[in-house]
């Protein structure tokens, strides 16, 4: 009786996995998010939400979007998460390989360089927004951004991800040049905290590291110590 | 979404904010057929609709005059009729009405903000399908996504005219500068109980941020 009724209101759907399958699980695994790097002297600070969802569920939502490439290069990833996993790992390789030919720490233009070679290759399959971000030895901290299509540009403070939209203007009025690596983690959770507020597909905790020569500082903000923002 | 409005759309940003003792209407001033020509480089999408009420339009122009002017018609009735400045509130549901029982047809926004004797200075925003909401401050249009961190980080309630003024001009120059649909010159408009101010700041004078 149930299975008449059903056939005979969705007729195209008579013979779908639609009934087996629930709708969340349909849905491709996006990290729907809002990332952000900002380079400071002496480094690079990196921040992310941590809420991956396919449709409206949100299948992790402590997620880390935060990737290390070498030892003081990371990645911060958005879009697809199964596309971005794989070209990080791509890059991952190919860093490390040239990285013991040339018998030194890579430069962060060559992890970016290589981010853009693969997005660009496959940009038609790809759906893969990438901010690259990591301090060496010739040039410090240095951020550069592969949004989708596979462009590069060196960016002192970018943002990406469906969370980036609403930061635009916190961003370019609150950015100075020339801040320190604490109000550069400051302006950072501000700026997630805002984006994940009014962002649905960004949320759960804030995730930042801060990349210097010394090494990497890595720090969660939970959920109730990010600053609010309410108003009426 | 503005670039699926046939004809000439605002694409845009337009914004209201209450203050201590008033309300400030903005907009950018760029109308543009499709995101690729901008068909005015000065419009004005500030529309008074009584002595102390002003809506803002975003969404197609079509749609948005033809509305604006006959919410203009029925307020200005209703304001005879009742022998008394009409409520904002009241001002807000006419374009609710109207937006409302002609949703599949219009695609329209507005911010309807003003000054009455009964609740002082208010914001009420009117969306697509016809939700009619009242908030202290509000935003809109297709620039407007791009200010919602900032507005959400910068507004406090009960600011001097000053501090509003310097709020919406730097909230609009943030959006302008992001969204390629919005543009030209910055109009406010200040509404008090004492009567109501046009401001007008060409792009070069606007704030320029630290990439500019």
């Amino acid at each position: 009786m149930a299975a008449v009724y059903m056939s005979a209101n969705r007729p195209e759907n008579a013979f779908s996995t639609v009934d087996l399958v629930p709708e969340w699980a349909q849905e491709e695994v996006s990290t729907g998010t809002t990332i952000m790097a900002v380079e400071f002297d002496g480094g690079v600070v990196i921040g992310a939400d941590s809420r991956t969802t396919t449709g409206a569920y949100i299948a992790n939502r402590v997620t880390d979007k935060l990737t290390p490439i070498h030892d003081r290069i990371f990645c911060c990833r958005s879009g697809s998460a199964a596309d971005t996993q794989a070209v990080a790992d791509i890059v991952t390789y190919q860093l490390g390989f040239h990285s013991i030919e040339l018998d030194e720490p890579p430069l962060v233009q060559t992890a970016a360089n290589l981010f853009k070679q693969t997005c660009y290759r496959y940009r038609e399959e790809l759906m893969a927004g990438i901010i690259v971000a990591g301090w060496d030895k010739r040039r410090g901290g240095q951020v550069y951004t592969v949004p989708m299509g596979g462009m590069i540009v060196r960016q002192p403070v970018s943002v990406g991800g469906s969370g980036s939209s609403y930061i635009y203007g916190f961003m370019d009025s609150n950015y100075k040049p020339g801040m320190t690596k604490e109000e550069c983690l400051h302006f950072c959770t501000q700026a997630l905290a805002l984006a994940m507020e009014r962002d649905g597909s960004s949320g759960g905790v804030a995730r930042l590291a801060a990349i210097t020569e010394e090494g990497l500082e890595r720090r969660v903000v939970l959920g109730n110590q990010l600053p609010k923002f309410s108003n009426a | 979404m503005d670039s699926q409005i046939k004809g000439v759309s605002t694409g845009t940003t337009i914004l209201a904010v209450t203050f201590n003792g008033g309300v400030i209407i903005g907009s950018d001033s760029r109308a543009s057929i499709g995101g690729n020509y901008v068909s005015s480089k000065t419009i004005n999408k500030l529309i008074q609709v009584h002595d102390r009420i002003f809506c803002c339009i975003a969404g197609s122009l079509a749609d948005a005059q033809a509305v604006t002017k006959a919410a203009k018609f029925q307020i200005s009735f209703h304001s005879i009729q009742m022998e008394s400045p009409p409520l904002v509130k009241a001002a807000a549901s006419v374009l609710k009405e109207l937006c409302y029982n002609n949703k599949e047809e219009l695609q329209a926004g507005f911010i309807t903000a003003g000054w009455d004797r009964k609740k002082g200075p208010q914001v009420y925003t009117v969306a697509l399908g016809g939700m009619l909401l009242s908030q202290p401050f509000t935003i809109g249009g297709s620039g407007s996504t791009y200010i919602y961190g900032y507005a959400d980080a910068k507004y406090k309630p009960d600011m001097s005219r000053e501090e509003c003024l310097q709020f919406a001009t730097n909230a609009l120059a943030l959006a302008m500068g992001r969204d390629n649909v919005s543009g030209g010159v910055a109009h406010l408009v200040v509404i008090t109980e004492e009567g109501v101010e046009h401001v007008v700041i060409p792009g070069d004078k606007l704030p320029k941020f630290h990439d500019e």
